[in-house]
């Protein structure tokens, strides 16, 4: 690793890897395929069209424990890359993470009796019906607000989406994660209740820098912006 | 106000440079000084309890804790101790700590005592486990204080009880702890 401690834009993409694994998922969500040679961060995100300053802003909340961007760095930021981020971790949790966590859970109750495979299941997929209806909502009505505070086209009569409440899903998350670790019954397959676990726990990290950049990024931006017009 | 200092010093030079101490600081009160523990507490009812273990019955001095369960409990090291004897105490002063040092060993044993929760790893009680089920099976607060006649704000703690000791908080998440733990069974919670 080089000397350098925080992502910045004269490293090379391949030490950003190298800095953080979290910020390998950034990178593609921003559309940005792994084969980075020798390049700089600056070069990489040029030559995809991304903004830079925001591609930074977006590490530094996955690298920087209670990083809080102040006012001039979320000036500089390019809204429409947050809602482009956004919009593709919502199809990379719905596509990906949430499918790896319901095949480990799967594997998990296998051996169980019927009624407990049923309520596990249950409760899992209820979670994720939840999830997508929030996900649906924040693509149907938050993001095009967005987007119209951006293109001055006022598209005011949208629903007030700004820091809405995810501490439900949280919550359920956690539980899962809970009964998970300490309730499962002995006959479970525990390989499966590891990998559910490490999906859980990565899963619950993922969420939790996501919803920071929709209640401390994005709502200031677009708050501020509006205020501007 | 001060909190209250018992000394179980049957040494009065070693006694009353405690009290001396004490009183210098602030912060703490001597309310009473014994030389043995035959008597009980009595009526004294000390917030920190300060040991010489050599003034104890060697069957007491095994077991302080069955003595002194409700208050913090310091040794003070007169003689060698071996480990056993000292762990049950929740701090130990030696002859030779300056009075700052006695000042703060006795607050970290205070504060370990008065630390909220107690230990997390424990079971639920046969009361909790009838609330769960309630809870589970989607009653409200305000049903389940009526069935067992007790106050919603019993119920409430209960509650709290239960999430701080399961770490969970959803009901639908009780539900399925309800279920893996054979408590109730799925019929009971599919309409």
């Amino acid at each position: 690793m080089t000397e350098r401690h925080l992502p910045s834009a004269s490293m090379k993409t391949a030490d950003l890897v190298n800095l953080d694994f979290d910020l390998l998922g950034v990178l593609t969500r921003m559309g940005i395929p792994i084969r980075f040679g020798e390049e700089t961060v600056a070069e990489t995100c040029r030559r995809h069209g991304v903004d830079v300053d925001t591609f930074l802003l977006i590490c530094n909340v996955y690298v920087i424990d209670g990083y809080r961007p102040t006012a001039d760095v979320l000036e500089k930021a390019d809204l429409h890359d947050i809602v482009r981020y956004l919009h593709q971790s919502h199809a990379y949790y719905m596509d990906a993470a949430l499918k790896d966590l319901a095949s480990a859970l799967e594997d998990m109750i296998q051996p169980c009796g019927d009624s407990h495979k049923r309520i596990i299941w249950k409760f899992f997929s209820d979670y994720k019906d939840e999830l997508a209806k929030h996900f649906e909502y924040e693509e149907k009505a938050v993001f095009p607000l967005a987007e119209a505070v951006l293109g001055h086209t006022t598209a005011h009569d949208g629903p007030d989406g700004h820091g809405e409440d995810h501490s439900n899903m949280e919550e359920k998350l956690a539980d899962l994660k809970n009964l998970v670790m300490k309730y499962m019954p002995p006959q479970c397959d525990q390989k499966g209740i590891y990998r559910a676990l490490f999906y859980i726990f990565t899963f619950e990290k993922d969420l939790e820098k996501h919803t920071f950049i929709e209640d401390q990024i994005l709502s200031p931006i677009v708050k501020h912006l509006e205020a501007d017009e | 106000m001060s909190k209250h200092i018992l000394l179980v010093v049957p040494s009065t030079i070693l006694a009353r440079g405690l009290e001396q101490i004490f009183e210098d600081l602030g912060e703490f009160e001597v309310c009473g000084t014994v030389s043995d523990l035959s008597g009980g507490l009595k009526n004294i009812d000390p917030d920190v309890v300060i040991v010489d273990p050599s003034a104890l019955e060697p069957a007491v001095r095994a077991n302080v804790k069955a003595v002194l369960p409700d208050t913090a409990v310091l040794a003070l090291a007169t003689l060698w101790w071996d480990e056993d004897t000292l762990k049950q105490y929740d701090g130990v002063i030696g002859l030779y700590d300056a009075p700052t040092t006695v000042i703060r060993k006795v607050r970290a044993a205070l504060e370990s005592r008065t630390e909220p929760g107690r230990p997390d790893g424990e079971e639920l009680s046969l009361r909790e486990k009838e609330i769960l089920i309630c809870v589970a099976k989607g009653m409200l607060n305000k049903e389940i204080a009526d069935l067992y006649n007790i106050s919603i704000y019993t119920v409430i703690t209960h509650r709290k009880n239960i999430t701080r000791k399961t770490g969970i908080k959803t009901v639908a998440g009780l539900t399925v702890y309800a279920i893996l733990n054979n408590l109730i069974d799925m019929n009971s919670v599919e309409s």
